[in-house]
């Protein structure tokens, strides 16, 4: 996973509550076995007309937002399905990081572990920064994870909080695997405890 | 322990390994189900990184999500993208030697259909699997919730999960539940009572007679649905009604062990006096059967409503979402929603396509013919489902009215197999998602009971599934 220290770039405005993961990924695009390559269909059904070609009313289609590296959203976003595929179209459109109210659990989770940064701020300070957005590439925003804070095009500093454990992954680009994989002493010792308490939780399947 | 705990408190602290310094737990995931669609990445991270799945009996794999539903699928999979998911599944099986159920075995089927039905999933357990409606499993009284691909991997290596604790809530529902109202109408009409993201953050615990009073089946509708209000997973305590249902299962404990199992599954509803940190109560008497008007859950009317209108909502944004689902869905504010034509009737899905769902279907398409032009589906959750309902001989009550009987699988709830809506279709639909494109891009998805669904094929439109039980 590639480290997320600050970032600074253009931000999209999508003044919607609810984006689902359906939206970010419809389903007809998860039949892929690769994580990469699934940026070209990020938002599809809203990006493309029904023949392919682009619409020119969304908001990913237009300049400066073509080359949108962080994304302003209203209540819930992400929520529905599981997909990890969301956070993979993000990142393999370019998107790294998303600004909103509130995030849905998975997709929350998901983002982390792929590098791209949820940010959860006010309602009222997401509608700010949707019209910083508004103002296209003279108006870029920076996310700095290590100090913690949004600097508006303003040069007002915004602070957010993020778990301290995803924080230290994220900064520091690490896995989550490698990291439990230290605690596999303690994996043996709870496994071989249920074992003689619950032996049907450790019959073949 | 101190102090008295819920069902959700004492599943977790019997599944934590380790508690990090930041409060962070290693929690021990005792069934991991997988499926095609959200495994491919997690197999691959671990043969790059040289690792082994852990606990390969734990494990469990199905195919489900982008397979046909009718008799081609037993041939060469046509679209050679799906095929090569699958056959990248039927790969990594082999190669990790974790148990699978191939398509040509009767006991394929929804992944969140066999679990419960094969005893894979128990009461107590911590269960996870790459696919949101993991929450179903829940109505066992397990801790059970849907995870990304990353964790599915980290659950492949290591039979845990870095977890935060979650908040509790508890929904209870008095009373009882009127005529021609299920399960199905309960959830649709909790989602549209706190939101769709009325349960982020948070472990739902249902409680509450009309709750006690549904069977196992309407419990994991229930559960399933419990990711549409943003909570991850959804419990229902397990009680004589859920031992019951385990009994005997192929995978359940037996004998000596199974007695063991029960007095240790009857430890587990939530103490008098612990703490929820959210409350929500309803009246079962008030439930009426629900109906989703709008590209979200949470927009979800009583048959007997009418589509809201937009010009009555004062935040700007609101507004325009609700227009935006308005044109999307092709509906006029105050149109009635009962006497909406529809031309899909979907009866499946992790939702609604266990025995019960179809012989509710079947109990209302009895001596009756689909309407004209309308075309109904009726998909089995599992081989076995599909098996007990012909053994009934429902097959044959629903196929005489004119519905397809399929093979089992995730069918028209996601456009990812041969069976979707066309632009513009409307369908009444037993699934779980009424997103835009969901049942295929520019369908128009209106989310309903199973009775209510075989009754709009029937009469080619939304109808009051209570009108007809009293035969006006």
């Amino acid at each position: 996973m590639k480290a997320f220290t600050t970032l600074t770039g253009v931000a999209a405005p999508m003044p919607a509550a609810n984006i689902d993961t359906d939206k970010i990924i419809p389903a007809r695009f998860l039949k892929t076995i690769a994580r990469t390559g699934l940026g070209k269909s990020l938002f599809a059904n809203m990006r493309y007309n029904e023949d392919g070609t682009e619409n020119p009313d969304f908001v990913l289609n237009q300049e400066p937002y073509r080359k949108a590296e962080i994304l302003i959203a209203f209540d819930n976003f992400g929520c529905g399905s599981s997909r990890e595929h969301a956070p993979w179209a993000l990142l393999d459109f370019g998107i790294r990081c998303v600004i909103a109210p509130d995030f849905a659990d998975i997709f929350h989770s998901n983002s982390f572990k792929n590098g791209v940064l949820p940010v959860a701020l006010p309602r009222e300070v997401c509608e700010q920064l949707m019209e910083d957005a508004r103002m296209g590439g003279n108006a870029r925003l920076t996310v700095d994870l290590e100090r913690q804070v949004v600097v508006r095009p303003n040069g007002e500093e915004i602070p957010f909080k993020v778990d301290p454990f995803r924080r230290h992954l994220l900064l520091n680009g690490l896995d989550d695997i490698g990291q439990t994989m230290q605690h596999a002493p303690a994996i043996d010792g709870f496994e071989a405890k249920q074992r003689a308490a619950q032996p049907w939780l450790y019959a073949e399947t | 322990m101190a102090g008295p705990r819920t069902l959700f408190d004492k599943i977790w602290d019997a599944h934590v390994v380790e508690t990090l310094p930041d409060g962070t737990a290693v929690l021990y995931i005792d069934k991991h189900l997988t499926h095609e669609v959200t495994s491919p990445q997690a197999f691959e991270g671990l043969r790059l990184a040289g690792r082994k799945v852990r606990r390969p009996d734990a494990t469990i794999a199905v195919v489900d999500h982008n397979i046909a539903t009718d008799s081609s699928r037993y041939g060469r999979i046509e679209d050679p993208e799906s095929r090569q998911q699958v056959e990248t599944l039927e790969r990594n099986v082999v190669e990790f030697g974790v148990p699978y159920i191939p398509l040509t075995d009767i006991r394929q089927g929804i992944v969140h259909v066999i679990g419960p039905e094969l005893g894979l999933s128990l009461p107590g357990m911590t269960l996870v699997c790459g696919d949101s409606h993991t929450s179903t499993h829940g109505a066992l009284g397990a801790l059970a919730f849907g995870i990304g691909t990353s964790e599915v991997e980290h659950v492949m290596a290591t039979q845990t999960l870095l977890q935060k604790p979650a908040k509790n809530m508890r929904v209870t529902v008095n009373g009882k539940l009127p005529a021609g109202c299920t399960a199905k109408d309960i959830v649709l009409a909790i989602i549209g009572k706190i939101g769709t993201g009325g349960g982020t953050g948070h472990v739902i615990e249902y409680a509450g007679e009309a709750i006690r009073a549904l069977d196992m089946a309407g419990r994991m509708t229930l559960c399933n649905m419990t990711i549409e209000a943003g909570a991850r997973a959804g419990m229902v305590a397990p009680d004589q009604v859920t031992f019951d249902y385990v009994k005997g299962r192929p995978f359940a404990p037996k004998g000596a062990d199974f007695d063991k199992a029960v007095a240790w599954w009857k430890t587990l509803p939530s103490d008098e006096g612990a703490h929820f940190d959210k409350e929500v109560v309803l009246d079962a008497a008030e439930i009426a059967p629900q109906v989703t008007w709008g590209t979200n859950p949470e927009a979800v009317l009583p048959i007997t409503g009418t589509v809201p209108d937009p010009a009555l909502v004062e935040d700007e944004d609101r507004r325009a979402q609700m227009q935006r689902m308005l044109q999307y869905m092709d509906l006029q504010p105050g149109q009635k929603l009962e006497g909406l034509k529809i031309d899909v009737a979907f009866i499946g899905s992790c939702t609604n396509s266990r025995i019960e769902d179809i012989r509710a279907a079947a109990a209302i398409a009895r001596g009756k013919k689909v309407a004209e032009g309308v075309r109904a589906l009726v998909v089995p959750g599992s081989g076995l489902v599909k098996k007990q309902a012909e053994d009934e001989g429902l097959d044959i009550v629903l196929k005489e009215a004119g519905f397809e009987w399929r093979e089992a699988g995730c069918s028209m709830c996601l456009g990812m197999n041969p069976d979707k809506l066309k632009p513009g279709q409307r369908s009444a639909s037993t699934s779980n998602r009424n997103f835009e494109g969901r049942q295929g891009p520019g369908g128009r998805t209106h989310l309903v009971s199973p009775a209510m669904a075989a009754a709009a094929a029937i009469h080619g439109q939304l109808v009051d599934i209570r009108k007809l039980q009293e035969g006006v």
